[in-house]
């Protein structure tokens, strides 16, 4: 009887701190669905006791239905039989049977198609639930943003013919982008899509590293216009399986084993154009891509949860000299410096979550229901360019974190664990293959760094720092929060000088050490902010300053030092290539 | 087309989670110091129910006899699927043993009209009878399948199930209508469907909604109340969100059957048994003594 909502003190802090009300009325506007929709709620507070209760029941569905699967999942995986089709493993299928059932594969759609039009926050928090209980079957839960893509760019008659079965959890889909040759490099992207005379469009080529490709519903990045090579020649399609759509092969993986992951080959497949022509990647995949980094980060929570809370255990029963292997002082710290990272990429991942709610809620006023007078129309524009700042630079930033985390996290898990971790007694190895696809897809860490830096490069986590040291803390972390001011200048001193270099280089060089930097005082101040709605949580705060603000000293010698030896002397540093053997 | 089933619902202490203050000092439950829940296996029952209403048509209501707090039950059956929920509550009810329980329950039963299928779970953690299933088939005088573990076929007016013998199953086949008591390998119970949960979360009986009007009106007469609770209450029903709540004076029932006096049990001894440690045992690690061990552990009964 396990129930991974109620379990998880922190994702409870995270849940009642969270601005539900705010979220809810972005969500749900007027409330009048309610009059069409018994289920929809007529009130913030009743809309805020929805998302608990679902929660709490995904919670232990996730717990008591799908962990107990996981391990099997991984061990049996998808087949892909001789008819072409693919079988989901036994426990994927029953998981997804059942969430089906509990009606939660409509997250985030309007209710007017059958979802239940919660704001991302919640969606994140429920992929960090199921991830926990089994990281691959995220990869088809975690999928949503698929009917969400539809949802904002298709025509209503496709919207019509698609969203109620994804939301129903009858159809499941795929996001078709990579290619062989266009895998970080969409404008790469091959796969033709031409109209016959009658205006129909069809679908010819390949794709590779589809996750559950053998969905429903498959959104595919095509060129449609051969004569532009970049991504403005991509536009975006969506198309059913069938005779002319071949699942050629399932990868063979380190992990997600419960994933399908297909090579798809597209044969004059009829399917019908997204939006408009040409804004495939540029707007439509790039939006898509944003929601779907978001749920890499919930994922990664998932797995790093998963992960600590089996060291944890391990590290207060087993014995080693007669004592709990717990009370090495070394062994103290993998097990707090794991839960620090853990609680930080909860904070970054669940404010990113709220910040994106909070623009598409801006967007969407501006969109429909502009206001008329002059400087309520002034505020909102600002509010919608503030927060695509902050969302546009938290995204990458968060996906970065909490993949980064989950590989860590795992990783010291089997290092508190010694030899058994390395066993497959233990979930921890499993966990660790699990996390490991996490910095890679949907932008691998190193792109991510490259979105976020030029957010902090153009001064978002300043802005946001600068709000948060405004707000009021609890006296009690008031000097943790003085050292945190005072080292906010060296974020603005080490953007200075990345911006007085020529060009961007310098900039990509150092990339990653200026975004650790931001997020270590992002987290700080975020911390700080927690101890007043929970004193407890001064120790998480404290700990976080004095192991952080010594490292932020150390990358702003890394980032003034100016040294561009990485560049200047690559061949020298990396050695001659080696000619490896067959 | 389609079946109506009646789903036997009971809420109970949650001796999953058993602590020191579990018993009260004259060796009974003390329900105080555990959670409610719904009785595990008649959530198998509903499930059950719910596949047949999916495979057959049909509707689904569950019933349970107990205080006002059992609708928690009844809500969470209206989340999982079922369409109807009654509490079955009157202070007469008090003290009935299985006899007296199956009685009443039968009775509701009738005053519901044509019923084709009854289900319950095989039994309920807290008293661990098995009887009440039993007992109530043979007061309506229909035949039961006990201990069903798979469901396999409700066609034409008949069901086809499969039952644990203990020792090994049989597929046992019948004309409806039939009472089946269900066991926990027989499915997984569904989830909650988000949905049904942010709908059915606001449906009270009329009891649940006088006892929040005395909170709610402290200070006003008996009058004033009863008016709000007439109001609260049909409003609710309006909405389609009001629980029904059914007294012994709703159906046909025969007094002398029902409570204490209707309840022929007696309890002869309750013991009190306190499980403590008396030294060990060692058992060395050879086939012989492992054998040895085996052996004593199904002579006790503790596996086997």
């Amino acid at each position: 009887m396990a129930n991974f909502f109620l379990d998880n003190s922190d994702i409870l802090f995270r849940f009642s701190n969270a601005p539900l009300a705010k979220l809810a009325g972005i969500m749900e506007g007027d409330f009048s669905a309610s009059k069409e929709f018994p289920h929809a709620p007529a009130t913030p507070e009743e809309a805020a006791d929805n998302y608990r209760r679902v929660l709490e029941s995904l919670g232990a569905l996730a717990g008591d239905f799908i962990a107990p699967r996981s391990e099997d999942v991984d061990a049996t995986g998808p087949v892909l039989n001789d008819d072409g089709s693919v079988a989901y493993a036994t426990g994927t299928a029953e998981a997804l049977d059942m969430l089906a059932k509990a009606e939660v594969m409509g997250f985030t759609l309007p209710h007017r198609f059958g979802g239940l039009n919660f704001p991302n926050l919640i969606y994140t928090i429920a992929i960090e639930m199921v991830s926990r209980a089994d990281a691959a079957l995220m990869n088809i839960f975690g999928l949503q943003g698929i009917a969400e893509t539809i949802n904002a760019f298709a025509s209503e008659e496709i919207k019509q013919e698609y969203l109620p079965n994804l939301a129903s959890g009858k159809h499941t889909g795929a996001m078709v982008l990579t290619e062989p040759d266009a895998g970080s490099d969409l404008q790469s992207v091959k796969l033709r899509a031409y109209q016959d005379s009658a205006g129909q469009w069809f679908l010819n080529g390949v794709k590779r590293f589809i996750t559950n490709g053998c969905g429903n519903v498959l959104l595919v990045l095509a060129r449609s216009e051969p004569d532009i090579t970049d991504g403005r020649g991509l536009s975006l399609f969506v198309c059913q399986p069938g005779p002319t759509v071949k699942v050629r092969r399932l990868e063979r993986k380190l992990g997600i084993h419960g994933s399908p992951t297909c090579e798809l080959q597209f044969s004059d497949t009829p399917c019908q154009l997204i939006g408009e022509r040409q804004r495939g990647l540029i707007t439509y995949v790039m939006a898509l891509m944003n929601g779907a980094r978001l749920g890499i980060a919930g994922q990664s929570l998932g797995i790093g949860e998963a992960s600590y809370r089996v060291a944890r255990e391990y590290a207060a029963k087993r014995k080693q000299f007669d004592q709990p292997i717990e009370n090495f002082p070394a062994l103290r710290d993998l097990l707090i410096d794991s839960r620090m990272e853990l609680l930080a990429s909860r904070a970054l991942t669940y404010e990113t979550a709220i910040a994106v709610d909070i623009l598409y809620g801006a967007s969407k006023k501006m969109e429909l229901d502009r206001p008329t007078d002059k400087d309520e129309l002034k505020a909102l524009r600002d509010t919608e360019r503030k927060y695509k700042r902050i969302a546009g630079m938290l995204t990458p930033m968060c996906k970065y974190h909490s993949s980064e985390m989950s590989m860590k996290v795992s990783n010291d898990a089997i290092a508190v664990l010694g030899g058994s971790g390395y066993m497959k007694d233990y979930p921890v190895e499993r966990y660790m293959r699990d996390a490991r696809i996490t910095t890679i897809y949907e932008g691998t860490s190193q792109l991510q760094v490259i979105a976020a830096v030029r957010g902090v490069v153009q001064g978002a986590a300043e802005m946001v720092c600068e709000e948060l040291a405004a707000g009021t803390f609890a006296e009690s972390v008031q000097p943790l929060v003085d050292r945190l001011n005072a080292a906010r200048p060296v974020l603005a001193e080490c953007i200075a000088f990345i911006k007085s270099q020529p060009g961007t280089e310098y900039m990509d060089l150092y990339g990653r050490k200026l975004v650790d930097a931001a997020i270590d005082l992002l987290v700080g101040y975020w911390f700080c902010r927690d101890v007043a709605a929970d004193p407890s949580r001064l120790a998480f705060a404290k700990r976080w300053v004095n192991t952080r603000l010594p490292r932020i000293e150390y990358l702003r010698g890394l980032i003034l030092s100016g040294d561009r030896q990485t560049m200047e002397e690559f061949d020298a540093l990396a050695g001659p290539i080696p000619t490896l053997a067959d | 087309m389609g079946y109506n089933c009646v789903v036997l619902a009971k809420q109970v202490p949650d001796t999953h989670k058993v602590t020191g203050k579990a018993m009260k000092d004259d060796g009974t439950v003390n329900r105080a110091a555990l959670p409610a829940v719904f009785n595990p296996e008649d959530l198998n029952a509903l499930e059950m129910a719910i596949q047949v209403k999916e495979r057959a048509g049909g509707t689904v209501t569950v019933m349970t006899m107990g205080l006002p707090t059992a609708c928690d039950i009844l809500r969470e059956s209206l989340y999982r699927g079922a369409d109807r929920g009654i509490l079955l509550t009157d202070r007469r009810c008090a003290g009935s043993d299985t006899l007296a329980t199956s009685y009443i329950l039968s009775c509701a039963i009738r005053h519901l009209g044509k019923v084709d299928l009854v289900f319950c779970g095989r039994q309920a953690i807290d008293g661990d009878t098995a009887q009440v299933g039993p007992q109530t088939a043979e007061k309506l005088g229909i035949p039961q399948m006990t201990y069903v573990e798979k469901l396999l076929d409700v066609t034409n007016g008949h069901i086809r199930a499969r039952r644990n013998l203990g020792h090994g199953w049989e597929v046992v086949e019948g004309a409806l209508p039939m009472l089946v008591t269900v066991t926990e390998a027989a499915n997984d119970p569904r989830p909650s469907a988000a949905r049904r949960l942010m709908r059915y979360k606001a449906a009270q009986s009329p009891a649940e909604i006088a006892r929040q009007v005395s909170i709610d009106m402290k200070q006003a007469d008996d009058a004033a109340r009863a008016a709000e609770t007439k109001k609260r209450t049909e409003a609710l029903a309006a909405r389609g969100l009001l629980l029904e709540q059914w007294s012994l004076d709703d159906f046909p029932i025969d007094f002398a059957w029902v409570g204490l006096d209707g309840s022929p049990t007696k309890v002869h001894r309750v013991q009190s048994i306190v499980l403590t440690g008396s030294g060990y045992h060692e058992v060395a690690p050879t086939d012989d003594s492992i054998r040895t061990l085996i052996h004593e552990l199904i002579e006790d009964h503790t596996i086997g």
